[in-house]
This record gives C-alpha cells, structure tokens and sequence, in this order.
C-alpha cells in the first residue's frame, strides 16, 4: 500500500486514491485533422517506463482532486506531487 | 521423438540409488551471429525456438535471458489453462494452444503434467451470468467447450464451494470448460528448453539485452548484450512485463502497461481440490497442486510498476474472498506470496506480429493470462518469424490493430483474464 502525497491534504493510504495512468497526454486539440496513427498513439501508446514516470492520480476518498506524481516504477518511492497544470519537476 | 526415455521408473530407481542426473540442456555460450535471436527465455521465447528448428528448420536459433530461464511469469504464475475466450480471434489462438497442449508430454518427451480437471468460472451477479451465458454459446458455436452449471450442480462438481445465496459473493452459476486444467509451468518452459537444445538451439541465461542495432534503412542487424553484441536479421522479443522497455530499444512505443499481478500458495494439505476455481468478479483464482498446496492467483495492483511484489492489500483480498468461497479453507497457512510483472494491453488481448522495424518481431501483451497459450503462441510466432509475414491465426492479434481500431475485446466482466 503506497503513502500518497496528495497536495492539498498530504499523505494518505493509496486506498483513498485512484490512479489515472500516465500524465500529460495531450488530447489533439483537433481529432480530426490527425491521422490514425496519431489518434491511436493519443489513445493506446504509453511509456511504461522502467524507472521515473509521471502519473495521474485523483483524490477520490478525500477532496476529490486530480493531480500528477513522480514515481520510480522500480521502488515504487514518490519522488514528489505537484497540482494539475504544474510541470513535472527535474 | 526416436530417443528413449530418459525419465522412466527404472531411471528414477537408479538416481534414486545415487547416480547424479545429467544435463537437461547445454549451457550455451553466445556467438558471434545468429539466424535469429530471441530475447526472453520464459515458455512463449522458448517454444518459439523450439518450433522455428521443429517445423521450419531454423537451427541456428539463440535464446536470451537477462535472468534464468522460466524465472518470469512463466515460473510465477497459476497454470490455469482454458480457451473459452469470447471473440472468435481469440478461441481459434486459445484452441490452438489448447489442442498443442493435450499432446505436447508426448511432443517434448517430457511430462508437462497437464491435468484438464476442469475450470469453473463463478458467476456471481446478474451481469456475469450474462456475460457468461453470451461466452457459453458463442464458444459452443466455434466447435468449443463450455457449459453452464447451475449453483447446485457447480457445488456437485467442486464440493469444497460454499454455494448458500445470503453471502457477499453468491454463486449463481458458473462455465465450465470440461478440457481446460492445469500443467506444471516450470517442466514446460524445461521440456521446451531440452528439446530446443537438442536440435542446436543455444539457451543463453544471465544475458540481458541492452540495445538494439540497426543498419541505415533501420532494419535490424542484431542486438547488444551484456555479453557483448550479437547479430541477427530477425529478433523476436518475448519479454512479457518489459517489452516496452525492450521495444524502446528500436524506438517502438508500445500500446501496453506492466502491472504487478501476485499469487500464494498454502501450507500443502490432503486433495481437496478437484478442479480449477475462478471467480473474476472478486479476483481469486484457485487449484491444488499435485504437493497439496493449494495455489491462489489475487489481483494486479492499481498502479504501473516493475517491482516483483504488489501491494499485501491485494492478495488480502483476495483471500477474504477465497475464505468466503471456501469456508473449509480459513484455517490454512500460507506458505509463500509473489509477484510477476504482466504487460496489459487495452484490449486484454495479445500481440503477436511484425513490427514497424523490419526483421523486429513482437509477442507480448498475454498479460494476466498467457501461459495457456505457451505452447500456441510459439508455434504460430515462429511460423511469422520464419515466413516474415503472420500466421493466419496470429493475423488479428498485429500490433497495428492500435492504428486501425480492429481491437479483439477480451476485457468482459473484470477486464482480467488468468
Ligand atoms: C501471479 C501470476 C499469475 C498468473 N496466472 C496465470 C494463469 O493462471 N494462467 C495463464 O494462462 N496465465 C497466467 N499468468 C500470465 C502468464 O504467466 C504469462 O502471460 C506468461 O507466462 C508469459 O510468458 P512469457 O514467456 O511471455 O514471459 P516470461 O515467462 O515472463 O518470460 C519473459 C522473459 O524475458 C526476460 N527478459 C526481460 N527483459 C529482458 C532483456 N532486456 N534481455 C533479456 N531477457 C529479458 C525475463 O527475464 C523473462 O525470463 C499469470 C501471471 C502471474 C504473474
Ligand atoms: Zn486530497
């Protein structure tokens, strides 16, 4: 069970959240001006990293909120959180 | 296969006696080049190898593992084995496994232990009788097995089941897939790897693929490892949990997810078990191994990650439910609990195929449920190694199905399928 750090409430038992999969896919703001291949690289493709990945997750058993965490997909250790529209931290 | 038996009683009685027990296969070491090379030697790797010397007379074949070989998914999972799957793409590549492994003892001249004891899928809503109901007929259409018991008749067929209407989890009913059991996966990944070997394949263990090489128009020219490089025109990866790693080598992003996904074993106890159990809707998945113990399958974890663990709140689940299932079983220990990574698709069904790098071929994505097709996914990814073009029953499962929509839907009630 992972100890979240949801940025306004601070850490809590994964069993509060939800996990959104990977951050900061961007939706073509024009689905069909883009091929296929790019709406199903929009749809399907993910990094799946081994190592430092940013992902989503929501608040859902607490305020509710959506944000993004960096963690290492190795150690499971969250690296930091930060509020939607932030950039990942380097 | 012309050679005697090596595993008789005789042969026992003699080891039995203190005769050390030779080889089962060379531990090769790498060369310079290959015909081709696959990177992975859980089952699906190996009994590609095994089919591209079989049936297509490619010998020159190494196989590569960063580890042991059967030390993945293959050695850590709960050998259901079944091919009721709802789509017809899917029942004619989970058929085809199916029908291999009723022979394949006799194939490897290696006793594999598969046991078709049955598997019961557990019907526990309204919607999974449904969904249920909707897989009996489709499969029975396809020439396939599957059934439907009522609660009674799952209870006849399975004893030790609680099948009382005022629990959490009732059994309303539940499938079952007559020919479909279990087999012993480290003695399949070994009879692949000795009757590979004995045609010339090389098995080459603690061998990790770190690059993937290319010539000017991006075709594959071989792979480096941490035993320096090897070359090949055709590389097959078979990585299961880090093919999007290995794939990134060739700069393929892939449409897939590794998730931790664990299982337990009990303390072993006296046969209690007659058939495979599987309840998707709570995630416990549960047999009796020939030792006794009995094997429980829980869930993936909520999260991508590369840690061979999960988190103790799934398998605790899971035994919540096992225990409500199986009242008789609460009192027993478990004896061990791990994980193995699986790479998820969207579709929950694999991919076996070309990729966008010629000479690169990929056969991952089996995710929750891809041991039952060991024997079937090798034999058909080595026909579309050796032929360079798919296999017709691997045809659907290409990996640009992602490009073009024509997704094979095998995500049904839990979107998990063991
Ligand atoms: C707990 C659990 C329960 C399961 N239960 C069932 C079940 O009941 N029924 C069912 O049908 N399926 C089940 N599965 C799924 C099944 O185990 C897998 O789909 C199947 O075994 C995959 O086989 P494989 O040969 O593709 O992969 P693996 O056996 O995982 O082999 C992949 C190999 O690739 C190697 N590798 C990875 N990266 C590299 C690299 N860079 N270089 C070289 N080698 C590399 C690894 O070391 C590994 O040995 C379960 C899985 C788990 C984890
Ligand atoms: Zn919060």
């Amino acid at each position: 069970m992972l100890l979240i750090p949801c940025p306004w409430c601070g850490p809590r038992p994964e069993s509060e959240f939800r996990y959104g999969g990977q951050a900061h896919v961007v939706r073509p703001p024009d689905p069909s001006a883009v091929d296929d291949a790019a709406w199903g690289a929009y749809l399907y493709l993910r990094d799946n990293p081994k190592g430092r990945h940013a992902e989503r997750w929501r608040h859902l058993h607490g305020c509710g909120r959506f944000f993004n965490c960096v963690r290492d997909t190795v150690s499971d250790r969250i690296v930091a959180s930060y509020k939607p529209g932030e950039a990942p931290p380097s | 296969m012309g050679e005697a038996a090596r595993f008789s009683f005789l042969s026992l009685l003699r080891h039995g006696l203190g005769k050390a027990w030779d080889r089962q296969w060379r531990d090769a070491q790498p060369k310079a080049a290959y015909d081709v090379v696959i990177v992975g030697a859980g089952g699906h790797g190996l009994a590609t190898a095994y089919y591209l010397a079989k049936e297509h007379g490619i010998r020159d074949v190494a196989v590569l593992d960063k580890g042991w070989l059967g030390g993945g998914n293959t050695g850590r999972n709960t050998t259901i084995i079944r091919s009721n799957y709802l789509q017809p793409e899917s029942a004619a590549l989970y058929e085809h496994a199916l029908k291999l492994w009723e022979g394949l003892a006799q194939e490897l001249n290696y006793n594999v232990m598969y046991s078709p004891r049955g598997v019961l899928m557990l019907a526990h809503t309204r919607h999974d009788v449904q969904v249920f109901k909707r897989h009996v007929h489709a499969n029975r259409l396809h020439g396939i097995d599957n059934e439907w018991l009522t609660s009674a008749q799952a209870k006849a067929f399975c004893p030790p089941l609680d099948v009382s209407q005022g629990v959490r989890y009732p059994v309303l009913g539940a499938a079952l897939q007559r020919r479909g059991g279990v087999a012993r996966h480290d003695a399949v990944a070994w009879g692949y790897a000795r009757a590979a070997s004995a045609m010339g394949v090389d098995i080459i263990q603690n061998c990790a693929v770190t690059g993937i090489a290319r010539d000017a128009v991006g075709a594959v020219t071989g792979v480096e490892t941490t035993r320096g490089p090897i070359a090949a025109r055709r590389v097959g990866v078979a990585t299961a949990g880090h093919t999007s790693v290995v794939m990134a080598m060739a700069g393929v992003r892939m449409p897939l997810e590794s998730f931790p996904l664990q299982a337990l074993v009990s303390e072993p106890v006296k046969p209690v078990m007659p058939c495979v159990v599987m309840s998707n809707t709570v995630h416990a998945y549960i047999s009796q191994s020939d030792k006794g113990e009995l094997v429980i399958g829980a869930g993936t974890d909520a999260y991508t990650s590369y840690s061979q663990a999960g988190g103790l709140h799934i398998s605790r689940e899971t035994l919540e439910a096992v225990c409500e299932l199986f009242p008789s079983f609460r009192r027993l220990r478990m004896l061990r609990n791990w994980g193995g990574i699986v790479d998820t698709t969207p579709d929950r069904s694999p991919i076996v195929g070309l990729t966008p790098v010629p000479g690169l071929f990929v056969n991952c994505g089996w995710g929750t449920g891809g041991f039952k097709a060991t024997p079937g996914s090798g034999h058909v990814f080595a026909a579309t190694i050796a032929r360079g073009e798919p296999h017709s029953i691997a045809a659907p499962f290409s990996l640009d199905r992602f490009v073009t929509g024509r997704l094979i839907d095998e995500a049904a009630a839990a979107a998990v399928a063991h």
